[in-house]
Protein backbone atom coordinates (compact mmCIF):
# COMPACT_ATOMS: atom_id res chain seq x y z
CA UNK A 1 0.00 0.00 0.00
CA UNK A 2 1.30 3.42 -0.91
CA UNK A 3 -0.12 6.66 0.33
CA UNK A 4 -1.29 8.87 -2.50
CA UNK A 5 0.37 12.14 -1.52
CA UNK A 6 4.14 12.46 -1.49
CA UNK A 7 5.59 13.57 1.84
CA UNK A 8 7.28 16.99 1.64
CA UNK A 9 9.46 16.81 4.71
CA UNK A 10 9.47 13.59 6.58
CA UNK A 11 10.69 15.04 9.87
CA UNK A 12 8.29 17.90 10.52
CA UNK A 13 5.03 16.30 9.52
CA UNK A 14 2.10 14.68 11.19
CA UNK A 15 1.95 11.00 10.29
CA UNK A 16 -1.10 9.87 8.42
CA UNK A 17 -2.85 6.81 9.79
CA UNK A 18 -1.67 4.76 6.82
CA UNK A 19 1.95 5.63 7.58
CA UNK A 20 1.44 4.84 11.22
CA UNK A 21 0.08 1.47 10.22
CA UNK A 22 3.01 0.82 7.89
CA UNK A 23 5.51 1.73 10.60
CA UNK A 24 3.86 -0.50 13.16
CA UNK A 25 3.91 -3.38 10.69
CA UNK A 26 7.62 -2.82 10.04
CA UNK A 27 8.34 -2.68 13.75
CA UNK A 28 6.45 -5.89 14.30
CA UNK A 29 8.32 -7.60 11.48
CA UNK A 30 11.71 -6.57 12.89
CA UNK A 31 10.76 -7.74 16.36
CA UNK A 32 9.82 -11.20 15.06
CA UNK A 33 13.10 -11.56 13.12
CA UNK A 34 15.14 -10.40 16.10
CA UNK A 35 13.40 -12.81 18.47
CA UNK A 36 14.04 -15.71 16.12
CA UNK A 37 17.79 -15.01 16.06
CA UNK A 38 17.97 -14.42 19.79
CA UNK A 39 16.45 -17.83 20.51
CA UNK A 40 19.07 -19.54 18.32
CA UNK A 41 21.96 -17.62 19.87
CA UNK A 42 20.65 -18.24 23.37
CA UNK A 43 20.37 -21.98 22.69
CA UNK A 44 23.94 -22.18 21.29
CA UNK A 45 25.34 -20.21 24.23
CA UNK A 46 23.65 -22.47 26.79
CA UNK A 47 24.92 -25.55 24.95
CA UNK A 48 28.50 -24.27 24.73
CA UNK A 49 28.48 -23.11 28.34
CA UNK A 50 27.10 -26.35 29.78
CA UNK A 51 29.57 -28.44 27.77
CA UNK A 52 32.46 -26.22 28.82
CA UNK A 53 31.42 -26.16 32.49
CA UNK A 54 30.89 -29.91 32.54
CA UNK A 55 27.14 -29.97 33.15
CA UNK A 56 26.84 -32.24 30.12
CA UNK A 57 29.49 -34.62 28.81
CA UNK A 58 30.90 -33.14 25.58
CA UNK A 59 31.78 -36.67 24.47
CA UNK A 60 28.10 -37.55 24.20
CA UNK A 61 26.55 -34.15 23.57
CA UNK A 62 29.35 -32.35 21.71
CA UNK A 63 29.35 -28.55 21.73
CA UNK A 64 28.86 -25.79 19.18
CA UNK A 65 32.61 -25.05 18.99
CA UNK A 66 33.46 -28.71 18.28
CA UNK A 67 30.69 -28.88 15.71
CA UNK A 68 32.02 -25.77 13.99
CA UNK A 69 35.55 -27.15 14.03
CA UNK A 70 34.49 -30.43 12.51
CA UNK A 71 32.34 -28.60 9.99
CA UNK A 72 35.26 -26.45 8.81
CA UNK A 73 37.47 -29.56 8.56
CA UNK A 74 34.91 -31.23 6.39
CA UNK A 75 34.58 -28.18 4.20
CA UNK A 76 38.37 -28.12 3.80
CA UNK A 77 38.67 -31.74 2.74
CA UNK A 78 35.52 -31.55 0.62
CA UNK A 79 33.61 -34.42 2.23
CA UNK A 80 30.82 -32.07 3.21
CA UNK A 81 30.04 -30.91 -0.30
CA UNK A 82 30.31 -34.33 -1.86
CA UNK A 83 28.04 -35.98 0.67
CA UNK A 84 25.50 -33.16 0.80
CA UNK A 85 25.48 -33.02 -2.99
CA UNK A 86 24.80 -36.74 -3.26
CA UNK A 87 21.98 -36.63 -0.74
CA UNK A 88 20.50 -33.53 -2.36
CA UNK A 89 20.58 -35.15 -5.78
CA UNK A 90 18.92 -38.32 -4.50
CA UNK A 91 16.30 -36.34 -2.60
CA UNK A 92 15.43 -34.16 -5.59
CA UNK A 93 15.25 -37.21 -7.86
CA UNK A 94 12.92 -39.10 -5.56
CA UNK A 95 10.86 -35.95 -4.92
CA UNK A 96 10.31 -35.39 -8.63
CA UNK A 97 9.46 -39.05 -9.17
CA UNK A 98 7.01 -38.97 -6.25
CA UNK A 99 5.38 -35.86 -7.72
CA UNK A 100 5.07 -37.50 -11.11
CA UNK A 101 3.79 -40.86 -9.89
CA UNK A 102 1.47 -39.15 -7.40
CA UNK A 103 -0.09 -36.82 -9.98
CA UNK A 104 -0.50 -39.55 -12.58
CA UNK A 105 -2.06 -42.03 -10.17
CA UNK A 106 -4.37 -39.46 -8.58
CA UNK A 107 -5.52 -38.35 -12.04
CA UNK A 108 -6.21 -41.94 -13.00
CA UNK A 109 -8.15 -42.56 -9.80
CA UNK A 110 -10.17 -39.37 -10.39
CA UNK A 111 -11.02 -40.42 -13.93
CA UNK A 112 -12.22 -43.85 -12.96
CA UNK A 113 -14.41 -44.02 -9.92
CA UNK A 114 -14.50 -47.80 -10.11
CA UNK A 115 -10.73 -47.99 -10.14
CA UNK A 116 -10.42 -45.76 -7.07
CA UNK A 117 -13.02 -47.77 -5.18
CA UNK A 118 -11.19 -51.01 -5.92
CA UNK A 119 -7.74 -49.68 -5.05
CA UNK A 120 -8.54 -47.63 -1.96
CA UNK A 121 -7.88 -50.31 0.69
CA UNK A 122 -4.59 -51.20 -0.99
CA UNK A 123 -3.46 -47.60 -0.87
CA UNK A 124 -4.32 -47.33 2.82
CA UNK A 125 -2.42 -50.54 3.63
CA UNK A 126 0.61 -49.59 1.54
CA UNK A 127 0.69 -46.14 3.09
CA UNK A 128 0.69 -47.53 6.62
CA UNK A 129 3.56 -49.98 5.98
CA UNK A 130 6.69 -49.13 7.97
CA UNK A 131 8.73 -48.10 4.97
CA UNK A 132 12.11 -48.29 6.69
CA UNK A 133 11.47 -52.02 7.07
CA UNK A 134 11.32 -52.26 3.27
CA UNK A 135 14.78 -50.82 2.75
CA UNK A 136 16.63 -54.17 3.22
CA UNK A 137 14.31 -55.66 0.61
CA UNK A 138 15.19 -52.92 -1.84
CA UNK A 139 18.88 -53.73 -1.32
CA UNK A 140 18.20 -57.36 -2.17
CA UNK A 141 16.20 -56.40 -5.24
CA UNK A 142 18.18 -53.48 -6.57
CA UNK A 143 21.66 -53.77 -5.12
CA UNK A 144 23.42 -51.03 -3.18
CA UNK A 145 23.51 -48.28 -5.75
CA UNK A 146 21.79 -44.94 -6.05
CA UNK A 147 18.64 -46.66 -7.39
CA UNK A 148 17.95 -48.34 -4.06
CA UNK A 149 18.25 -45.06 -2.23
CA UNK A 150 15.96 -43.21 -4.63
CA UNK A 151 13.40 -46.02 -4.41
CA UNK A 152 13.60 -45.85 -0.61
CA UNK A 153 12.91 -42.11 -0.83
CA UNK A 154 9.95 -42.70 -3.14
CA UNK A 155 8.49 -45.45 -0.99
CA UNK A 156 8.19 -43.19 2.04
CA UNK A 157 6.30 -40.41 0.26
CA UNK A 158 4.42 -41.85 -2.67
CA UNK A 159 1.37 -43.55 -1.18
CA UNK A 160 0.46 -40.70 1.13
CA UNK A 161 0.93 -38.36 -1.77
CA UNK A 162 -1.49 -40.31 -3.98
CA UNK A 163 -4.12 -40.41 -1.23
CA UNK A 164 -3.81 -36.68 -0.50
CA UNK A 165 -3.88 -35.59 -4.12
CA UNK A 166 -6.85 -37.81 -4.90
CA UNK A 167 -8.77 -36.47 -1.89
CA UNK A 168 -7.93 -32.94 -3.05
CA UNK A 169 -9.22 -33.69 -6.56
CA UNK A 170 -12.47 -35.10 -5.20
CA UNK A 171 -13.15 -32.07 -3.04
CA UNK A 172 -13.59 -29.77 -6.02
CA UNK A 173 -17.12 -28.33 -6.14
CA UNK A 174 -19.43 -30.62 -8.14
CA UNK A 175 -21.37 -27.58 -9.39
CA UNK A 176 -18.23 -26.17 -10.99
CA UNK A 177 -17.80 -29.45 -12.85
CA UNK A 178 -21.45 -29.26 -13.89
CA UNK A 179 -20.73 -25.80 -15.28
CA UNK A 180 -18.06 -27.26 -17.56
CA UNK A 181 -20.58 -29.81 -18.83
CA UNK A 182 -23.15 -27.06 -19.48
CA UNK A 183 -20.54 -25.25 -21.57
CA UNK A 184 -20.18 -28.35 -23.70
CA UNK A 185 -17.00 -29.68 -22.14
CA UNK A 186 -16.14 -33.27 -21.31
CA UNK A 187 -14.38 -34.99 -18.47
CA UNK A 188 -11.00 -33.92 -19.78
CA UNK A 189 -12.06 -30.26 -19.75
CA UNK A 190 -13.45 -30.68 -16.25
CA UNK A 191 -10.08 -31.99 -15.14
CA UNK A 192 -7.92 -29.45 -16.92
CA UNK A 193 -10.07 -26.35 -16.32
CA UNK A 194 -11.48 -27.00 -12.86
CA UNK A 195 -9.96 -29.88 -10.94
CA UNK A 196 -6.31 -29.21 -11.67
CA UNK A 197 -6.24 -25.41 -11.19
CA UNK A 198 -8.60 -25.73 -8.23
CA UNK A 199 -6.26 -28.21 -6.54
CA UNK A 200 -3.10 -26.12 -6.82
CA UNK A 201 -3.08 -25.28 -3.08
CA UNK A 202 -3.38 -29.00 -2.28
CA UNK A 203 -0.63 -29.86 -4.75
CA UNK A 204 1.70 -27.22 -3.30
CA UNK A 205 1.18 -28.28 0.30
CA UNK A 206 1.61 -31.88 -0.79
CA UNK A 207 4.94 -30.97 -2.42
CA UNK A 208 6.12 -29.33 0.79
CA UNK A 209 5.40 -32.46 2.79
CA UNK A 210 6.89 -34.71 0.11
CA UNK A 211 10.30 -33.11 -0.09
CA UNK A 212 10.72 -33.66 3.66
CA UNK A 213 9.54 -37.25 3.42
CA UNK A 214 11.78 -37.91 0.42
CA UNK A 215 14.75 -36.71 2.46
CA UNK A 216 13.77 -39.02 5.33
CA UNK A 217 13.53 -41.96 2.92
CA UNK A 218 16.83 -41.14 1.25
CA UNK A 219 18.65 -40.91 4.59
CA UNK A 220 17.14 -44.25 5.66
CA UNK A 221 18.38 -45.75 2.40
CA UNK A 222 21.82 -44.28 2.93
CA UNK A 223 21.98 -45.69 6.44
CA UNK A 224 21.87 -49.16 4.95
CA UNK A 225 23.29 -49.07 1.48
CA UNK A 226 25.60 -46.19 0.72
CA UNK A 227 29.20 -45.15 0.80
CA UNK A 228 28.37 -41.51 0.32
CA UNK A 229 25.69 -39.12 1.46
CA UNK A 230 24.54 -37.61 4.72
CA UNK A 231 22.91 -40.82 5.91
CA UNK A 232 26.18 -42.64 5.45
CA UNK A 233 28.08 -39.94 7.39
CA UNK A 234 25.56 -40.10 10.25
CA UNK A 235 25.93 -43.86 10.53
CA UNK A 236 29.72 -43.58 10.26
CA UNK A 237 29.82 -40.83 12.84
CA UNK A 238 27.72 -42.69 15.37
CA UNK A 239 29.66 -45.89 14.89
CA UNK A 240 32.97 -44.18 15.67
CA UNK A 241 31.33 -42.13 18.44
CA UNK A 242 32.08 -38.90 16.71
CA UNK A 243 28.84 -37.34 17.71
CA UNK A 244 29.84 -33.89 16.73
CA UNK A 245 30.22 -35.19 13.20
CA UNK A 246 26.72 -36.48 13.36
CA UNK A 247 25.36 -33.22 14.73
CA UNK A 248 27.04 -31.28 11.94
CA UNK A 249 25.53 -33.60 9.38
CA UNK A 250 22.12 -33.05 10.80
CA UNK A 251 22.56 -29.34 11.00
CA UNK A 252 22.82 -28.68 7.24
CA UNK A 253 19.55 -30.49 6.71
CA UNK A 254 17.94 -27.51 8.32
CA UNK A 255 19.70 -25.27 5.88
CA UNK A 256 17.60 -26.80 3.15
CA UNK A 257 14.17 -26.65 4.69
CA UNK A 258 11.41 -28.15 2.55
CA UNK A 259 10.62 -25.39 0.02
CA UNK B 1 -48.39 -18.77 -35.08
CA UNK B 2 -46.46 -21.58 -33.55
CA UNK B 3 -42.87 -22.21 -34.40
CA UNK B 4 -41.64 -24.71 -31.86
CA UNK B 5 -37.92 -24.95 -31.17
CA UNK B 6 -38.22 -27.45 -28.33
CA UNK B 7 -40.75 -30.18 -27.69
CA UNK B 8 -40.91 -32.48 -24.69
CA UNK B 9 -42.99 -35.61 -24.93
CA UNK B 10 -43.99 -37.53 -21.85
CA UNK B 11 -40.77 -37.03 -19.90
CA UNK B 12 -40.36 -39.13 -16.74
CA UNK B 13 -37.43 -39.13 -14.38
CA UNK B 14 -36.73 -40.59 -10.96
CA UNK B 15 -33.76 -40.56 -8.65
CA UNK B 16 -32.51 -43.87 -7.34
CA UNK B 17 -30.77 -44.64 -4.10
CA UNK B 18 -30.49 -47.72 -1.95
CA UNK B 19 -33.35 -46.41 0.18
CA UNK B 20 -35.58 -46.54 -2.86
CA UNK B 21 -36.82 -44.62 -5.80
CA UNK B 22 -37.96 -40.99 -5.78
CA UNK B 23 -40.09 -39.90 -8.67
CA UNK B 24 -39.11 -36.41 -9.73
CA UNK B 25 -40.93 -35.86 -13.01
CA UNK B 26 -43.94 -37.68 -14.31
CA UNK B 27 -45.25 -37.40 -17.85
CA UNK B 28 -44.17 -33.86 -18.61
CA UNK B 29 -45.04 -32.66 -22.10
CA UNK B 30 -44.85 -29.14 -23.44
CA UNK B 31 -43.38 -27.17 -26.25
CA UNK B 32 -41.55 -23.88 -26.47
CA UNK B 33 -41.74 -21.58 -29.47
CA UNK B 34 -38.82 -19.77 -30.92
CA UNK B 35 -38.27 -16.43 -29.22
CA UNK B 36 -40.57 -17.28 -26.37
CA UNK B 37 -39.74 -16.56 -22.74
CA UNK B 38 -41.13 -19.37 -20.63
CA UNK B 39 -41.09 -19.39 -16.84
CA UNK B 40 -41.48 -22.55 -14.78
CA UNK B 41 -42.68 -22.18 -11.20
CA UNK B 42 -43.61 -24.78 -8.63
CA UNK B 43 -43.21 -25.74 -5.00
CA UNK B 44 -39.61 -26.12 -3.88
CA UNK B 45 -38.02 -29.47 -4.53
CA UNK B 46 -40.52 -30.39 -7.22
CA UNK B 47 -37.92 -31.16 -9.86
CA UNK B 48 -37.65 -27.88 -11.76
CA UNK B 49 -33.87 -28.04 -11.92
CA UNK B 50 -34.02 -31.70 -12.92
CA UNK B 51 -36.19 -30.69 -15.85
CA UNK B 52 -33.62 -28.12 -17.01
CA UNK B 53 -30.81 -30.65 -16.65
CA UNK B 54 -32.75 -33.03 -18.87
CA UNK B 55 -33.34 -30.36 -21.51
CA UNK B 56 -29.65 -29.46 -21.38
CA UNK B 57 -28.76 -33.10 -21.93
CA UNK B 58 -26.94 -33.50 -18.63
CA UNK B 59 -29.43 -36.14 -17.48
CA UNK B 60 -31.12 -38.75 -19.63
CA UNK B 61 -34.88 -39.08 -19.14
CA UNK B 62 -36.08 -42.55 -18.14
CA UNK B 63 -38.99 -42.27 -20.46
CA UNK B 64 -40.11 -39.85 -23.13
CA UNK B 65 -38.42 -37.85 -25.81
CA UNK B 66 -36.99 -34.42 -26.33
CA UNK B 67 -37.25 -33.08 -29.81
CA UNK B 68 -35.74 -29.97 -31.33
CA UNK B 69 -37.69 -29.14 -34.49
CA UNK B 70 -35.70 -27.12 -36.98
CA UNK B 71 -37.20 -23.63 -36.88
CA UNK B 72 -39.02 -22.92 -40.13
CA UNK B 73 -37.30 -19.79 -41.31
CA UNK B 74 -33.88 -21.36 -41.05
CA UNK B 75 -32.50 -23.44 -43.86
CA UNK B 76 -32.34 -27.21 -43.58
CA UNK B 77 -29.13 -28.58 -42.16
CA UNK B 78 -27.37 -25.36 -41.40
CA UNK B 79 -24.82 -27.31 -39.44
CA UNK B 80 -24.34 -31.07 -39.06
CA UNK B 81 -26.07 -31.18 -35.70
CA UNK B 82 -29.05 -29.23 -36.97
CA UNK B 83 -31.51 -31.15 -34.84
CA UNK B 84 -29.72 -30.16 -31.68
CA UNK B 85 -29.57 -26.42 -31.15
CA UNK B 86 -26.99 -24.81 -28.95
CA UNK B 87 -28.22 -24.64 -25.40
CA UNK B 88 -26.87 -22.21 -22.81
CA UNK B 89 -27.38 -23.11 -19.18
CA UNK B 90 -27.03 -20.51 -16.47
CA UNK B 91 -26.70 -21.93 -12.98
CA UNK B 92 -27.88 -20.48 -9.70
CA UNK B 93 -24.39 -19.41 -8.63
CA UNK B 94 -21.96 -17.68 -10.93
CA UNK B 95 -19.12 -20.20 -10.34
CA UNK B 96 -16.57 -17.80 -11.76
CA UNK B 97 -13.13 -19.30 -11.26
CA UNK B 98 -11.01 -17.34 -8.85
CA UNK B 99 -7.81 -18.36 -10.64
CA UNK B 100 -8.92 -16.72 -13.90
CA UNK B 101 -9.50 -13.07 -14.70
CA UNK B 102 -13.02 -11.99 -15.64
CA UNK B 103 -12.06 -12.02 -19.31
CA UNK B 104 -10.64 -15.52 -19.10
CA UNK B 105 -13.74 -16.60 -17.20
CA UNK B 106 -16.20 -15.32 -19.78
CA UNK B 107 -14.24 -16.89 -22.62
CA UNK B 108 -14.12 -20.28 -20.85
CA UNK B 109 -16.89 -21.73 -23.01
CA UNK B 110 -15.18 -20.58 -26.20
CA UNK B 111 -11.93 -22.07 -24.95
CA UNK B 112 -13.55 -25.43 -24.24
CA UNK B 113 -15.22 -25.51 -27.64
CA UNK B 114 -12.06 -24.33 -29.43
CA UNK B 115 -13.83 -21.25 -30.77
CA UNK B 116 -11.45 -18.53 -29.63
CA UNK B 117 -11.58 -16.64 -32.90
CA UNK B 118 -11.01 -12.89 -33.22
CA UNK B 119 -14.64 -12.48 -34.23
CA UNK B 120 -15.95 -14.19 -31.09
CA UNK B 121 -13.46 -12.37 -28.90
CA UNK B 122 -14.70 -9.11 -30.34
CA UNK B 123 -18.27 -10.08 -29.49
CA UNK B 124 -17.29 -10.89 -25.92
CA UNK B 125 -15.59 -7.50 -25.64
CA UNK B 126 -18.78 -5.81 -26.88
CA UNK B 127 -20.86 -7.72 -24.35
CA UNK B 128 -18.44 -6.75 -21.58
CA UNK B 129 -18.69 -3.12 -22.64
CA UNK B 130 -22.50 -3.26 -22.78
CA UNK B 131 -22.68 -4.49 -19.22
CA UNK B 132 -20.08 -2.14 -17.84
CA UNK B 133 -17.58 -4.88 -17.16
CA UNK B 134 -14.88 -3.86 -19.66
CA UNK B 135 -12.99 -1.97 -16.94
CA UNK B 136 -12.98 -5.10 -14.82
CA UNK B 137 -11.92 -7.60 -17.42
CA UNK B 138 -8.46 -8.10 -15.90
CA UNK B 139 -9.73 -8.30 -12.33
CA UNK B 140 -10.32 -11.47 -10.38
CA UNK B 141 -13.95 -12.42 -9.61
CA UNK B 142 -13.43 -11.78 -5.90
CA UNK B 143 -13.11 -8.05 -6.61
CA UNK B 144 -16.57 -7.79 -8.19
CA UNK B 145 -19.98 -7.33 -6.60
CA UNK B 146 -22.62 -10.05 -6.74
CA UNK B 147 -24.56 -8.37 -9.55
CA UNK B 148 -21.44 -7.91 -11.66
CA UNK B 149 -20.48 -11.54 -11.18
CA UNK B 150 -23.91 -12.68 -12.32
CA UNK B 151 -23.63 -10.46 -15.39
CA UNK B 152 -20.22 -11.96 -16.12
CA UNK B 153 -21.77 -15.42 -15.79
CA UNK B 154 -24.43 -14.41 -18.30
CA UNK B 155 -21.82 -13.16 -20.74
CA UNK B 156 -19.98 -16.47 -20.34
CA UNK B 157 -23.21 -18.24 -21.33
CA UNK B 158 -23.98 -15.84 -24.19
CA UNK B 159 -20.47 -15.99 -25.62
CA UNK B 160 -21.31 -19.37 -27.12
CA UNK B 161 -24.31 -17.76 -28.85
CA UNK B 162 -26.91 -20.26 -27.62
CA UNK B 163 -30.30 -20.54 -29.29
CA UNK B 164 -32.05 -21.66 -26.13
CA UNK B 165 -31.13 -20.23 -22.75
CA UNK B 166 -31.90 -22.18 -19.60
CA UNK B 167 -31.90 -20.05 -16.46
CA UNK B 168 -31.91 -21.96 -13.17
CA UNK B 169 -32.92 -19.39 -10.54
CA UNK B 170 -30.09 -17.18 -11.71
CA UNK B 171 -31.04 -14.26 -9.47
CA UNK B 172 -31.76 -16.04 -6.23
CA UNK B 173 -28.31 -15.49 -4.77
CA UNK B 174 -28.56 -11.70 -5.24
CA UNK B 175 -29.98 -9.08 -2.91
CA UNK B 176 -33.34 -7.60 -3.87
CA UNK B 177 -32.11 -4.38 -5.46
CA UNK B 178 -29.40 -6.04 -7.53
CA UNK B 179 -31.85 -8.72 -8.44
CA UNK B 180 -34.27 -6.24 -10.01
CA UNK B 181 -31.59 -4.52 -12.05
CA UNK B 182 -29.84 -7.72 -13.13
CA UNK B 183 -33.11 -9.37 -14.07
CA UNK B 184 -34.14 -6.38 -16.17
CA UNK B 185 -30.71 -6.40 -17.85
CA UNK B 186 -30.91 -10.06 -18.62
CA UNK B 187 -34.47 -9.77 -19.82
CA UNK B 188 -33.37 -6.92 -22.11
CA UNK B 189 -30.55 -8.96 -23.62
CA UNK B 190 -32.73 -11.97 -24.21
CA UNK B 191 -35.52 -9.91 -25.78
CA UNK B 192 -33.25 -7.87 -28.00
CA UNK B 193 -31.34 -10.93 -29.20
CA UNK B 194 -34.66 -12.75 -29.73
CA UNK B 195 -33.39 -15.74 -27.78
CA UNK B 196 -35.64 -18.47 -26.51
CA UNK B 197 -35.43 -18.71 -22.75
CA UNK B 198 -36.68 -21.01 -20.03
CA UNK B 199 -36.49 -19.56 -16.55
CA UNK B 200 -36.92 -21.63 -13.42
CA UNK B 201 -37.82 -19.51 -10.41
CA UNK B 202 -39.68 -19.56 -7.13
CA UNK B 203 -40.38 -15.84 -7.30
CA UNK B 204 -43.87 -15.38 -8.74
CA UNK B 205 -43.53 -11.67 -9.45
CA UNK B 206 -40.30 -12.32 -11.30
CA UNK B 207 -42.03 -14.96 -13.41
CA UNK B 208 -44.97 -12.67 -14.28
CA UNK B 209 -42.83 -9.65 -15.07
CA UNK B 210 -40.30 -11.51 -17.25
CA UNK B 211 -42.15 -14.28 -19.01
CA UNK B 212 -44.56 -14.68 -21.92
CA UNK B 213 -45.93 -17.87 -20.50
CA UNK B 214 -45.81 -19.59 -17.14
CA UNK B 215 -45.91 -23.31 -16.45
CA UNK B 216 -46.95 -24.30 -12.95
CA UNK B 217 -45.62 -27.65 -11.79
CA UNK B 218 -47.25 -29.71 -9.08
CA UNK B 219 -45.42 -31.11 -6.10
CA UNK B 220 -43.19 -34.14 -6.57
CA UNK B 221 -43.57 -36.15 -8.75
CA UNK B 222 -44.00 -33.07 -10.88
CA UNK B 223 -46.72 -32.84 -13.49
CA UNK B 224 -47.79 -29.77 -15.39
CA UNK B 225 -50.59 -28.23 -13.40
CA UNK B 226 -51.44 -25.34 -15.63
CA UNK B 227 -50.07 -23.31 -18.47
CA UNK B 228 -50.79 -19.60 -18.19
CA UNK B 229 -50.02 -17.22 -21.05
CA UNK B 230 -49.15 -13.75 -19.79
CA UNK B 231 -50.45 -10.69 -21.57
CA UNK B 232 -49.60 -7.41 -19.93
CA UNK B 233 -50.83 -4.14 -21.40
CA UNK B 234 -47.63 -2.19 -21.16
CA UNK B 235 -45.21 -0.89 -23.70
CA UNK B 236 -41.87 -2.63 -23.78
CA UNK B 237 -40.88 -5.41 -21.50
CA UNK B 238 -39.22 -3.71 -18.60
CA UNK B 239 -39.73 -5.98 -15.59
CA UNK B 240 -40.25 -2.99 -13.33
CA UNK B 241 -42.97 -1.50 -15.53
CA UNK B 242 -44.56 -4.93 -15.79
CA UNK B 243 -45.20 -4.90 -12.07
CA UNK B 244 -47.46 -1.88 -12.52
CA UNK B 245 -49.52 -3.41 -15.29
CA UNK B 246 -53.21 -3.69 -14.44
CA UNK B 247 -53.24 -7.45 -15.06
CA UNK B 248 -50.27 -8.10 -12.76
CA UNK B 249 -52.23 -8.56 -9.53
CA UNK B 250 -54.70 -10.93 -11.19
CA UNK B 251 -51.93 -13.19 -12.47
CA UNK B 252 -50.19 -13.10 -9.15
CA UNK B 253 -53.29 -14.22 -7.27
CA UNK B 254 -53.98 -16.95 -9.80
CA UNK B 255 -50.43 -18.33 -9.53
CA UNK B 256 -50.44 -18.05 -5.76
CA UNK B 257 -53.66 -20.01 -5.58
CA UNK B 258 -52.31 -22.78 -7.82
CA UNK B 259 -49.12 -23.12 -5.81
CA UNK B 260 -50.59 -22.82 -2.34
CA UNK B 261 -53.26 -25.40 -3.23
CA UNK B 262 -50.35 -27.74 -3.81
CA UNK B 263 -48.74 -26.90 -0.52
CA UNK B 264 -51.88 -27.54 1.43
CA UNK B 265 -52.59 -30.80 -0.26
CA UNK B 266 -49.05 -31.75 0.50
CA UNK B 267 -48.86 -30.78 4.17
CA UNK B 268 -52.20 -31.60 5.71
CA UNK B 269 -55.84 -31.42 4.95
CA UNK B 270 -56.78 -30.28 8.42
CA UNK B 271 -55.25 -26.84 7.98
CA UNK B 272 -57.59 -24.79 5.85
CA UNK B 273 -56.05 -22.06 3.72
CA UNK B 274 -56.53 -18.68 5.37
CA UNK B 275 -58.19 -16.18 3.11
Amino acid sequence: MKTTCKPLKASSRVLSSQEKYERSRLKHHRLVTLARFLILIFFLLIWEFSAGAGYIDPFFFSSPSRVTLCFSDMIKDGTFFINTGVTLLETVASFLLVLMIGMLSATLLWYSHKCSEVLEPYLVVLNSLPKSALAPLFIVWLGTGINTIIVAGISVAVFGSIINLYTGFRQVDEEKIKLIYTLGGGKKDAFLKVVLPGSIPTILSNMKVNIGLALVGVVIGEFLAARRGLGYLIIYGSQVFKHWTEMTKRYPNYHFPPL
Amino acid sequence: MTNPILELHDICYSYHSLEGETDALSHISFQVNKGEFLAIVGPSGCGKSTLLSIIAGLLLPENGKIHFPVPQEEGIDKHPAADCPRIGYMLQHDHLFEWRTIYRNVTLGLEINHQLTTEKKQRVMELLKDYGLDKFKDKKPGELSGGMKQRAALIRTLALDPEILLLDEPFSALDYQTRLSVSSDICGIIRSAKKTAILVTHDLSEAISLADRILVLSKRPATIKCDIPIHLTISGHSPLASRNAPEYQGYFNQLWKEISDEDHMQTSKSIQPGS
